[in-house]
């Protein structure tokens, strides 16, 4: 992970609706300064559909066009087709997405568009559920995890979707995960993503002290401890799909601090923590595998 | 430039006369030749636009949301299932004051699977927000998509132009084909007075409480009212430059009469050809078409048919556990105003043929049933 020097200028202001600690408010934060002032919107259903405000108001200080909750990515390549179709080439179009409206709801729009390759940066701000609507499952949602519709006597057993693999099948330029403790990384990656023409998705890990049980100060601490116990990996694949390097260079911490800061974890058992570590760790090992195969394959210019 | 072509390639030569500068659209049937002649357009260079090509008709409806809000000119096309799931969208576009045009292919919704041709997808649509324009003629279809544009962009509210599956989407018919270099004077470029662009900061459909939203809901309403001036401007003007004119309704031989028919789409064609046949057996009949249902044009309905003393309306549709849509609509034009006596029949779903026998049986059990039910009047229905 390379240092970044973080921009000053500042496209979020005060006065938005988010909750104390809220990591999607410092993801638009950091990913706006990343991409600059060149930029639009376009915000499908999720927290940030509220974070942004009441009419006539709004925290951010680039055009924003709200949209429906399954349409985030295809309303994105309908505004840039309409930009470019005016002379605007230069306006990059920001698809800004909580994990329902891309893991779920959205995936169907978000392939299409992503196997035309559309001219568009996709942002999924993860938090991992339902959070807008008073914390039910998505398909983000970790195993072990407590929503309201996965009540602690039957709490989510199926592992997290693996957006980023999905996304890699379908061959486009640039994919990358971000976390909310990391700012110069998603300075960096949007700044790198704004370069690159064609499809752009990135991911990037936003607690929600909310939905997490989490103390509103701890939001970053857990965003952090997400990437260095190895449950939310830091990576980049390009080359069509053809690369993928993932950030080793932490000090590993244990699962179970990541797992013990956060109440929607609290009623595991140890055997079950255990289980769940060790399909963490196995998930790593399978990640790691995949990268060193990929370096010995050939790439996109050879 | 006259050509015989069929319905659907109307529709592609409209929108290369409208100069569209971004299409998105899925396939289904009978609506694919639209899209596919448009496909061809755009690759030849013969129109300059971005043609988008989806996964879905939900996809397709958000694509040209998103186009239209930057400010360029949108155009899609879709027929039955696919308008059916569009309605999310459908809403978003009026609700965003998006100035969008889109050609729907009437088609009956399954189950059971139908192809052919009823108008229950596109009047399951009605309350949307969108203008709705019901064409009779391959030429009317062309013409109506340059219009559309043209009230759309003044009033800032979407407009689905409709015509039947298979009688006119795949009949070839003689149009006066449109030149995009005649269309623009009539129809001048796009310009958006506010659209999503760099050094603005609007947020467009961010939350609005309660102490907002009902005044949005208002000023839709308004512009919907005005759209109804607005359409018969836009139309005179077109007859100005292009010779043609449609109105919003179009009364035939009902000064006299004294039975009038009310219908929609190619029905109306049929009817006409009832009309002379009975006229010149000395019957006082006339017909009326229904071609703007949205905005619905009371007064000039009122001014039609109350002067008659039977109305019958045919619907090629149904309201299940109500009655026809047109009759549900023709009603409220008269209520309270007249009291001459109105039925409706139900006829021609799925694509059951409309013949002129149809027609003249409804015409004749408008005359001479005693007592008809009033309310519905099943047409050809096996039972």
């Amino acid at each position: 992970m390379r240092p970044a020097v973080i921009p000053t200028d500042e496209f979020m202001t005060s006065g938005h609706l988010a909750c104390q600690g809220c990591g999607a408010t410092q993801a638009m934060r950091y990913a706006l300064k990343g991409l600059g002032p060149k930029t639009a919107l376009v915000i499908p259903a999720c927290c940030w559909s509220v974070i942004d405000g009441p009419y006539p108001h709004s925290a951010v200080k680039l055009p924003i066009f709200h949209t429906a909750f399954e349409t985030g990515a295809v309303t994105a390549a309908g505004l840039k087709a309409g930009l470019e179709m005016r002379g605007d080439t230069e306006t990059v179009v920001l698809a800004w997405a909580g994990d329902g409206g891309t893991f779920d709801i959205g995936i169907q729009s978000l392939s299409g568009a992503a196997e035309r390759n559309d001219d568009i940066i996709y942002c999924c701000y993860d938090n991992e559920a339902y959070m807008n609507t008073g914390i039910q499952r998505s398909s983000a949602t970790p195993p072990g995890a407590w929503t309201t519709t996965t009540p602690v006597s039957n709490y989510k057993k199926r592992p997290k979707k693996n957006m980023i693999d999905i996304m890699a099948a379908h061959a486009i330029p640039y994919i990358a995960t971000a976390s909310v403790a990391y700012p110069q990384d998603i300075v960096e990656k949007f700044r790198k993503a704004r370069g690159i023409k064609g499809t752009r998705f990135i991911q990037i890990l936003a607690p929600c002290p909310t939905g997490w049980k989490l103390a509103p100060e701890l939001s970053v601490a857990s965003a952090r401890q997400a990437v260095t116990s190895r449950v939310f990996p830091i990576l980049e694949i390009t080359e069509n799909g053809r690369r993928l390097s993932v950030w080793k260079d932490f000090e590993p911490t244990p699962f179970r601090d990541y797992i013990a800061m956060q109440g929607r974890f609290r009623h595991l058992k140890d055997d079950e923590i255990a289980g769940l570590e060790a399909e963490n760790e196995a998930t790593w090992q399978r990640l790691l595998a995949k990268e060193k195969m990929l370096a010995n394959l050939p790439g996109l210019e050879s | 430039m006259k050509k015989v072509i069929m319905g659907n390639h109307a529709i592609s030569y409209g929108v290369r006369a409208a100069e569209v500068k971004v299409i998105s659209a899925y396939p289904i049937t009978p609506q694919t030749q639209v899209v596919e002649l448009l496909s061809e357009m755009c690759a030849s260079g013969e129109i300059d636009a971005k043609f988008i090509k989806v996964e879905s008709e939900h996809s397709a409806m958000a694509a040209v949301v998103g186009a239209s809000a930057a400010g360029s000119r949108a155009f899609t096309a879709t027929s039955s299932q696919g308008l059916l799931l569009m309605h999310e969208m459908l809403h978003w576009a009026v609700g965003a004051r998006l100035p969008i045009v889109l050609a729907n292919i009437n088609r009956a919704v399954g189950p059971p699977w139908s192809i052919w041709t009823d108008q229950n997808d596109s009047l399951s649509q009605r309350d949307v927000g969108w203008l709705q324009i019901y064409c009779e003629s391959n030429q009317e279809t062309q013409d109506t998509v340059v219009q559309a544009f043209k009230i759309a962009e003044t009033v800032m509210l979407p407009v689905m132009l409709v015509f039947d599956a298979f009688f006119l989407s795949h009949t070839f018919e003689i149009v006066d084909i449109i030149e995009k270099e005649k269309v623009r004077e009539f129809l001048p470029p796009y310009e958006a007075k506010i659209r999503i662009e760099s050094g603005t900061s609007h947020s467009f459909g961010n939350l609005a409480g309660p102490d907002s939203y009902m005044e949005f809901r208002y000023m839709i309403q308004k512009a919907m009212e005005e759209s109804r001036e607005v359409i018969q401007r836009v139309d005179k003007d077109f007859e100005k430059h292009f010779g043609r004119s449609y109105g919003l309704i179009q009364p035939y031989r009902c000064d006299d009469a004294e039975v009038i028919l009310v219908t929609s789409g190619t029905v109306a064609s049929t009817a006409r050809a009832v009309i002379d046949e009975m006229r010149d057996e000395g019957v006082k009949i006339g017909s009326l078409k229904v071609r703007v249902l949205r905005p619905f044009p009371f007064e000039e309905i009122f001014e039609v048919l109350s002067r008659a003393k039977k109305v019958a309306v045919i619907d090629r549709n149904i309201s299940f556990g109500h009655h026809g849509i047109f009759f549900q609509e023709i009603k409220s034009a008269l209520y309270g105003r007249t009291d001459v006596p109105i039925a409706g029949y139900i006829t021609g779903l799925g694509g059951r043929d409309v013949t002129p026998a149809v027609i003249r049986e409804i015409a004749d059990k408008a005359m001479h049933d005693k007592s008809p039910e009033r309310n519905i009047n099943w047409i050809g229905v096996k039972l």
